[in-house]
């Protein structure tokens, strides 16, 4: 009974579940998310704000100072590629990095085609708007979903419009007829067996995360309580008055996110949160790259 | 009728839950010290990330606690990070409950791409499906430890009186053997 890869992957997604996971840019920073309670952290140069912030073309980050990273902190390092870019996912393969993010914060690589996940060993996490972009991504070998929302803004408003979509969207295949899901698999473009999936368990086939836009403990409980598995927090740490606690409160708003009195507790006297910029305000929408 | 409790501050704990079903015993996850309120006959420490599951006994006041009751006699299963989380020495890593006599390698197999499955002897029991994920290893045991499993020569199953650990995940497979070792030869549960 030969496992495949594959279910190894999308099992590594099953223990990061209940989770956070932080952008960090530096192996100081990484170490303090890892000190807060990270379950993971995702290894980048800049963080989305500044990404939005400097403009031009965004790219993978140095392999110096990805396992700078690795080499300080005993929790998995992911890292991110740009949509399409393969040779720079084989790079991060190559340093045997546990979980790559094919994302739409950088600059997307190519215009047309993601990349076909299932030529690697290591495992890919894809951002998602609704149920068809998640199970493209998953059809493409994706072993971890998560929101796309809107990076880099600490407006945490399309995070939640892309939970609600989806998970709309996941009720709506549970209760169709089993004779309708070949013609919703040709309206989502995915093979109908994952189609099927999601009718017969009311889920996706993969660990759902939420993404993009989250800065608050109440920010990261939201997204818990509208059904997401665990919480990326990507500028809203390290560009916040006191990341240490900010992230400590995070990680406790995740693992008891319907409990209003702790909730209160952990966001009392947090600092300034992160500025950002309303969603609506900014030129660059991440979210559009990469259907 | 035997009540469960499973640690659900961070990771596969909804998995246990569901093995637990299937053996139909009843469960209820701890997230907070309130929860210990409620009577229960066992403890499982889940799989996630050792230093998250550390932290989070700590800040929310849960780590005396459960380490009293296991030290009385609790009958406790960890699975991967729980098995780091119950051990009493941790190389690359801060002991946390430390209940249990044995020395856990935490990242033996190094990082995602050293991830594997196998099959291979629990105890007197046949072969059994084991899903090894970032895994740790059992480097050394104390006295009055017994050795469970062994993979190429490592030791991945131990128990101690009332503790049970493994660096595998038996709640990922659809085999129940070890998750009903736990409640009918450890605890004592009839399920």
């Amino acid at each position: 009974m030969e496992k495949s890869r594959y279910e190894l992957n999308k099992e590594l997604a099953q223990m990061l579940k209940g989770g956070v996971i932080m952008d960090v840019t530096t192996p100081e920073q990484a170490r303090i998310a890892e000190e807060a309670g990270a379950a993971a952290v995702m290894a980048l140069e800049r963080i989305p704000a500044d990404i939005r912030a400097a403009g031009g073309v965004s790219r993978m980050s140095d392999p110096k100072m990805i396992k700078g990273i690795q080499d300080a902190v005993s929790i998995p390092v992911m890292a991110k590629c740009r949509i399409g870019h393969f040779v720079e996912a084989q790079i991060l393969e190559a340093l045997e990095i546990d979980y790559i993010d094919e994302s739409e914060v950088l600059t997307p690589a190519d215009d047309v085609y993601h990349i076909d996940k299932t030529q690697f060993k290591v495992p890919f996490v894809c951002g998602a708007r609704d149920l068809g972009e998640a199970l493209r991504r998953v059809s493409e070998g994706a072993s971890m979903i998560r929101t796309k929302g809107e990076p880099g803004t600490g407006d945490v408003v399309q995070a939640v419009h892309h939970m609600r979509v989806m998970n709309s969207e996941i009720r709506k295949v549970q209760n169709m007829r089993a004779d309708e899901l070949y013609e919703e698999a040709k309206q989502l473009q995915v093979p109908v067996e994952l189609v099927r999936y999601v009718h017969e368990n009311g889920r996706l086939p993969v660990v759902n995360f939420a993404a993009g836009g989250v800065a608050t403990p109440a920010d990261a409980a939201l997204m818990m309580q509208l059904g997401a598995e665990g919480v990326f927090v990507g500028s809203g740490i390290f560009r916040s008055g006191n990341p240490a606690k900010r992230a400590k409160a995070i990680v406790q708003a995740v693992t008891n996110y319907t409990d209003a009195k702790l909730l209160a507790e952990v966001s009392a006297d947090l600092g300034q949160a992160m500025v950002g910029i309303n969603a609506e305000e900014i030129k660059t929408i991440m979210a559009e790259r990469g259907q | 009728m035997a009540t469960v409790a499973i640690l659900a501050l961070q990771g596969a704990f909804a998995e246990h839950g569901r093995a637990l079903d299937r053996l139909g015993a009843d469960h209820f996850e701890i997230r907070q010290r309130s929860d210990l309120g409620k009577p229960f006959d066992a403890l499982i420490i889940p799989g996630g990330e050792s230093t998250v599951i550390g932290k989070l006994l700590m800040d929310l006041g849960l780590l005396s606690p459960l380490r009293d009751r296991i030290v009385k006699g609790l009958p406790v299963f960890g699975t991967c990070a729980g098995l780091i989380v119950l051990s009493k020495r941790v190389i690359g890593g801060t002991p946390s409950l430390a209940t249990m006599d044995i020395t856990a390698r935490r990242n033996a197999y190094g990082r995602q791409l050293g991830s594997f499955h196998t099959e291979d002897r629990f105890g007197d029991l046949d072969k059994l499906p084991m899903t090894f994920i970032r895994a740790p290893c059992i480097d050394s045991v104390g006295d009055g430890v017994e050795v469970l499993s062994r993979v190429d020569g490592r030791i991945v199953a131990a128990r101690q009186g009332r503790q049970l650990a493994t660096a595998f995940h038996p709640e990922l497979t659809d085999d129940l053997t070890v998750h009903r070792y736990f409640l009918e030869e450890i605890a004592g549960l009839r399920v």
